[in-house]
């Protein structure tokens, strides 16, 4: 039958999506209980068993609250703002594989199309930012373009390392290669891995590096004057880019879904792959949180001098090393 | 090709924005993220504190002391008194003298608790509030057991303190000094003091030179974060400040410039420690004996006559100046904040142009202002 193929596609589209939906509240949950149990504090535990169901809550509170435009905004942008944050995270979750065989589309190209998916993510927030029409969100939507733009150089670079290892700019490709535990590219790569890890926290816009919304300076940062469902829409665009990056970070150093050793044929080792990939998501999304709730921010300035001068020059040399040993390999075998 | 025009920005922080402090504003020109200059604005909780005072008897004006520097209410409450009594030329028992110092030095450790918190919260750090506050909650509980209340004292009164300290509440205090230090101020340092981000937001920030800082009237941790030793606790010793044996701590430049945030910031952790070792010694002297003078109590009618007299309060130099009539209400009292002659400072800091919108927040928190004082 012709269709289903097609069919299988949407199903998977659709599973996945759902999926990482889904994960969305509860990390809110996590982050929240996790800052709480590092804090001392108790956290939310009133709604549902346990505070489970706190972000349901939360999202029907946003729901109903009101959505403000601020005077001489701009309407279309100010609206289109929140989408374009939350769009291109969403979408770039296509081309990640969740377990062994198990992606929406296989692309041949999956790293660029994640990279450049993700990057979209700071016309949202620059939108946002300069549609407010309040000095506050414009300082963070410029810190944010000039922030993102930074990082992804860094983070590109880091790629290219990655990709002259392992040879294949495929993300499934990548995948089949770490099979093993030793081949697992935080240890062929441990530069690119800091200097991606780095990055990413950049990229998402997290502590040690939330120069755009900045609550002690900024007061909200780009979305200072959001409210309502359009709010939710950059606090949902967060966390899915969030999850995006902590994905891409198990994919391309953390072994992807392997194990470390080779997994049973069949359905049961693709259950299994999907169960050790969420294992190692969870763990990265972890110390992310774990990291927020640790760090003082940096300042504007500081940030630039970092990417530009500690983590560019770094993964360039990481770049020139990678070439080297990579020659001699091929030469030698 | 048509020049490309740059404008500048006039960027109103305040009198609402999370790390002011209160109801402060400040209205800065900036050239994208740099501040090319700042202006201070006040007066946003003015209270008419000195004008209410000429209308209450010299007891009711107490309570208005506390809403002064609200998280050190112990020290205006003190200063108040201190400076009736010398009007009067009042003798305060002896144990009424140990109680007033081991509540201030509390409180300051609460005030400095504080300080410590939301400097970190203003650098972006959130964790170090928390803590902050888990032990700031300990001092104000034994506050709470003392006088009934956990921020507005009004504890230390003319002629000696409301009421007894019980044997209980000296062993919770002698228990949280034994929590609080080395330990606990070693977790602060470990979280946030020696932090490498903290220390580039904050060192080399806001240098405040000691002729600078002289020259505005800054005192306090502030003006000691420059190197400079004054502590009227120390230099012009009032209550029984010279039985107790503690160290000034002052700036040292130990990040790269004398006078910088991080040396004020860093002259508050220490203080903290040098407070516990007042408080562990007056724990241990503490004579029995009345708390107050009975008389006094009853109503305060000091001779016609004029004084000044000052105190070391958290945040600097609180002083009071009363005029009397002789009779039951004063003539006129003026206070003197510290946080009101600290902030004034803040524009000369930020209005040299080397510094950032970030870096605003960073000094206006390393002065440790309260609102309540600077416009009382």
């Amino acid at each position: 039958m012709t269709w289903s193929p097609i069919l299988l596609d949407v199903i998977r589209a659709v599973l996945i999506f759902a999926a990482v939906m889904t994960l969305v509240p509860f990390l809110v949950l996590a982050e929240r209980r996790i800052s709480a149990w590092i804090q001392n504090r108790v956290g939310p535990n009133r709604v549902g068993p346990m505070g489970t169901l706190q972000p349901l809550a939360d999202v029907i509170k946003l729901v109903f609250k009101e959505e403000i435009v601020p005077a001489r905004a701009d309407r279309v942008l100010y609206s289109l703002g929140p989408l374009l944050s939350f769009a291109p995270a969403a979408i770039a979750f296509a081309a990640i594989p969740v377990g062994r065989g198990l992606q929406v589309v296989d692309m041949s190209v999956g790293v660029l199309f994640v990279i450049t998916a993700t990057s979209l993510a700071v016309y949202g927030i620059s939108f946002g930012g300069w549609a407010s029409n309040n000095k506050f969100s414009l300082l963070g939507g410029l810190r944010s373009s000039a922030q993102i733009i930074s990082y992804e150089i860094a983070m590109g670079l880091a790629l290219i390392s990655v990709i002259m290892t392992t040879g294949s700019v495929s993300l499934s490709q990548i995948s089949e290669g770490q099979t093993s535990f030793l081949c697992w590219n935080i240890f062929r790569q441990p530069i690119a891995f800091v200097i991606f890890f780095t990055a990413a926290f950049a990229e998402n816009n997290r502590l040690p590096f939330d120069l755009p919304e900045c609550e002690s300076e900024l007061v909200g940062g780009y979305h200072t004057e959001y409210s309502g469902m359009k709010f939710g829409m950059y606090f949902l665009a967060e966390y899915v880019a969030m999850i995006v990056m902590s994905a891409m970070v198990v994919t391309l150093f953390l072994g992807a879904w392997s194990p470390g050793f080779a997994l049973p044929e069949g359905l049961l080792g693709t259950v299994i792959s999907v169960g050790v990939f969420s294992f190692k998501l969870f763990a990265v999304l972890f110390f992310y949180i774990w990291v927020r709730w640790t760090l003082p921010r940096f300042r504007y300035d500081q940030l630039m001098h970092l990417g530009w001068k500690s983590l560019v020059p770094l993964a360039m040399a990481n770049i020139v090393v990678t070439g080297i040993v990579v020659t001699i390999w091929d030469a030698v075998q | 090709m048509p020049d490309i025009k740059t404008e500048e920005m006039l960027l109103n922080m305040g009198p609402q924005h999370p790390s002011t402090h209160g109801v402060f504003r400040v209205v800065i020109r900036t050239d994208g993220e740099m501040v090319l200059e700042s202006e201070s604005h006040i007066g946003y909780l003015h209270r008419c504190f000195e004008k209410v005072a000429e209308n209450n008897t010299y007891i009711q004006v107490v309570p208005y002391t506390d809403r002064m520097d609200y998280l050190c209410a112990m020290a205006n409450n003190l200063g108040y008194a201190q400076t009736v009594e010398k009007l009067m030329k009042l003798e305060v028992p002896e144990r009424a003298q140990y109680i007033r110092v081991i509540v201030t030095e509390l409180n300051r450790i609460a005030s400095h608790l504080l300080a410590f918190g939301t400097y970190g919260m203003d650098i972006g750090a959130i964790t170090p509030f928390l803590y902050a506050f888990r032990d700031r909650e300990m001092i104000l509980k034994i506050f709470e057991k003392l006088c009934g209340q956990r921020l507005n004292y009004s504890y230390v009164r003319v002629g000696g303190v409301t009421f007894d300290i019980t044997e209980e509440i000296l062993a919770d205090i002698q228990r949280f000094c034994d929590y609080f230090e080395p330990d606990t101020i070693k977790e602060y340092n470990e979280l946030l003091s020696y932090n490498g981000i903290f220390i580039s937001r904050t060192a080399k920030v806001g240098v405040l030179p000691a002729d600078l800082a002289l020259s505005y009237g800054v005192t306090g941790p502030s003006l000691r974060g420059s190197g400079v030793k004054r502590d009227l606790r120390k230099d012009e010793p009032y209550s029984i400040y010279d039985r107790f044996e503690f160290d000034i701590p002052v700036g040292t430049g130990e990040m790269g410039a004398l006078g910088d945030c991080w040396d004020r910031y860093m002259v508050r952790v220490l203080e903290m420690t040098e407070s516990v070792k007042i408080i562990r010694q007056a724990l241990a002297d503490i004579p029995a004996g009345d708390f107050c003078d009975k008389k006094a109590f009853r109503g305060v009618k000091p001779p016609k006559g004029e004084v000044y007299h000052k105190i070391e309060g958290a945040r600097g130099e609180v002083g009071f100046y009363i005029v009397s009539d002789g009779t039951t209400k004063p003539y006129r009292v003026k206070a003197r904040g510290p946080s009101f002659c600290n902030i004034s400072v803040l524009d000369a800091l930020t209005s040299r142009g080397d510094c950032m919108v970030a870096d605003m927040v960073a000094i206006i928190g390393s002065l440790d202002i309260v609102m309540g004082e600077v416009d009382r």
